[in-house]
């Protein structure tokens, strides 16, 4: 039986700010946002996290899995520090974008969609992030796009983040 | 350095799409720069100056709501997502004597392939989005605003969510704003990575905090939208481009495009060109200067195609699309394509059409949200079939069977994504059908290895 996740009072503040953009009775309106603060600071959204939101909105927990399985970005399983999403869609590719996903596999030794064996990067394919111009490019853990991702500076953001996490 | 630091170091700056000095006449990206996009910067550049009008708050005695709705009308302002719907009447449809609450909406869940002008105006220029919704709200009687903002955009949402502290802090949004009786109270929401939400009902599902499926229409969101309150819902580069017809008139926004096509419009230019980028030029502008604009096609390539306005428009052969203009009659009637959301995707004579389509039909299939039958199984269809064709599998039988299954799914779904599924497919056969028939009889490709 899953119980839910603990709430920190950080975590019910930022849960707050969202909340009050909305309706008092429309809380639910804030699930979004809030599985992404939850993905933020856990890594992902586990059972117990989705238990948690559901009881912090007032929501039934099926309608926050809902969510959590509809939309392309929320982590249903924990993936590496560093979560990797190039965009492969038409735009991209006519400028590198396949080619950018393909050298990545290369340097990290996995298969797109696939984590490092230390756990550090996880690397998958995207649909548009609505950045076409910038291609390659590649968000990193959801909230930091990268753009213009040559191979050389994809080699030096992979050597940075292996360091700095060194 | 720590991850932040890091990660900061490969964020774009803007530089070369939108401050490469290569507009005509630009109102929304005029004078940007990357550091002016604070309420004081938007304030010396004329910001806020539109609503003061309205508001009667610059020493004249205001405009009623009727003459903001007609200004807008006059301007011939066509909404900038895709639909091109008149914006002016769009607002007219708001029940504004509907004694309970009514909502505004600014839809910028950017995510058709090819777009990404409103990350630009918002990241660069996000209180033109603000005061634009603030008059809006004020023709239509609105008081609760929400701009969802596409979710892989995280930099730009935390980066309108700080102008509207701003504009908070200031007074243009609140209660009683600038001394008047009018109150506006507009907050930011995200999506998550879904492009369907870009379809304004999904997007109102989304906001509601559901999965992003589209409803039924009618009831339009004008009479049953957010929380099945009336609700207007216009792009974000739509509410950008009111303070100027404002602060001009709607004849002055007008006479800057052509007739039926007024104003500006902001071209995301990608694909195989010297320059990628957003560009905002009168509206009616030849699509060679456009492309010229964009520092031409790749240097030693040829033009071979153009899909002119997002992933969901036809593709347009590029010999026709040089005697075109960019404006919505233009790229319709003589193009038979869209301009959609003026997402200008180049492809040079190295480009394997039926690779192209390979990868837009699985886009759609992979977001496909599931409700409608012929959607949801018939993308599907599309892209096995386009796979196959590309891998060398192909069947005699399948352009007829990709037409069918297309055919199949116009105008039998509930939303809009099956069509734009279905057209890009038709497009393709239309005018690259010997592409198709080779890949099919050689297992190979008419053009050489894909670059």
């Amino acid at each position: 039986m899953t119980s839910a996740m603990q709430l920190s009072e950080a975590t019910r503040a930022r849960f707050a700010k969202e909340v009050a953009k909305f309706p008092a009775e429309q809380k639910q309106s804030a699930v979004m946002p809030i599985l992404s603060i939850l993905q933020q600071e856990q890594g992902w959204v586990s059972p117990e996290g989705e238990l948690a939101v559901a009881e912090y909105l007032g929501m039934p927990v099926m309608a926050v899995h809902e969510v959590t399985t509809f939309y392309n970005m929320y982590n249903q399983k924990p993936v590496g520090k560093f979560k990797l999403n190039v965009c492969t869609n038409l735009p991209c590719q006519l400028r590198g974008g396949l080619q950018a996903l393909q050298h990545l596999e290369g340097k990290l030794g996995v298969h797109a969609g696939e984590t490092t064996a230390d756990g550090v990067f996880t690397l998958q394919p995207s649909e548009c992030q609505g950045a076409c111009a910038d291609a390659p490019v590649m968000l990193v853990n959801d909230r930091h796009m990268c753009s213009f991702m040559s191979n050389e500076k994809l080699d030096q953001l992979i050597d940075s983040l292996r360091a700095a996490k060194a | 350095m720590n991850i932040e630091q890091i990660l900061t170091q490969f964020q774009s700056t803007g530089l070369e799409t939108c401050f490469h000095g290569r507009h005509i006449n630009p109102q929304i990206y005029a004078d940007l720069n990357g550091s002016n996009w604070r309420l004081k910067d938007y304030e010396a550049r004329g910001g806020y100056a539109a609503l003061r009008k309205i508001l009667g708050k610059d020493g004249n005695e205001g405009l009623t709501q009727d003459q903001v709705i007609a200004t807008v009308k006059e301007s011939g302002l066509r909404g900038r997502g895709g639909a091109g719907f008149p914006s002016g009447l769009k607002w007219s449809f708001m029940p504004r004597q509907f004694p309970g609450q009514k909502y505004l909406v600014c839809n910028s869940d950017e995510g058709e392939p090819g777009t990404c002008k409103d990350r630009d105006i918002m990241m660069y220029n996000p209180h033109t989005v603000i005061e634009g919704m603030a008059i809006a709200a004020y023709a239509m009687g609105i008081t609760v605003g929400y701009n969802y903002i596409h979710g892989e955009i995280f930099q730009v949402y935390e980066r309108f969510q700080e102008a509207l502290e701003e504009a908070r802090a200031a007074g243009y949004l609140g209660d009683g704003i600038m001394g008047s009786s009018f109150n506006f109270q507009l907050h930011a929401s995200h999506g998550f990575g879904a492009y369907i939400c870009g379809e304004e009902t999904a997007l109102l599902e989304s906001l509601e905090g559901k999965k992003g499926q589209p409803r039924f229409k009618p009831p339009f969101p004008a009479s049953f939208g957010l929380y099945g309150k009336p609700t207007t819902i216009n792009n974000t580069e739509t509410f950008a481009a009111v303070p100027w017809i404002i602060r001009n008139g709607g004849q002055a926004y007008l006479e800057c495009g052509k007739p039926n096509n007024g104003g500006t419009k902001i071209f995301s230019v990608s694909g195989d060109v010297e320059r990628p980028g957003n560009y905002e030029v009168p509206m009616g502008t030849p699509f060679a200067k456009l492309l010229e604009l964009a520092g031409g096609v790749r240097a030693g390539r040829q033009l071979k195609a153009v899909i002119p306005g997002g992933s969901s428009s036809p593709v347009i052969p590029g010999e026709l699309m040089m005697n075109l203009t960019m404006d919505y009659d233009s790229i319709a009637k003589e193009g038979g394509s869209m301009l959609g959301s003026g997402a200008v995707i180049v492809m040079d004579d190295t480009r394997c059409m039926v690779k192209s389509l390979q990868r837009l039909s699985y886009f759609y299939a992979h977001e496909s949200c599931g409700q409608c039958t012929p959607c949801r199984e018939g993308t599907g269809w599309l892209s096995r079939v386009v796979d196959r064709i590309e891998s060398g599998q192909g069947r005699a039988s399948d352009l007829e069977l990709l037409d069918s299954v297309a055919g199949n799914i116009m105008g039998r779904t509930i939303c809009a994504l099956g069509d734009a599924a279905a057209m890009p497919v038709r497009g393709m056969l239309k005018h690259y059908r010997h592409e198709f028939e080779h890949h099919i009889e050689h297992k190979t490709c008419v053009v050489g290895a894909y670059a």
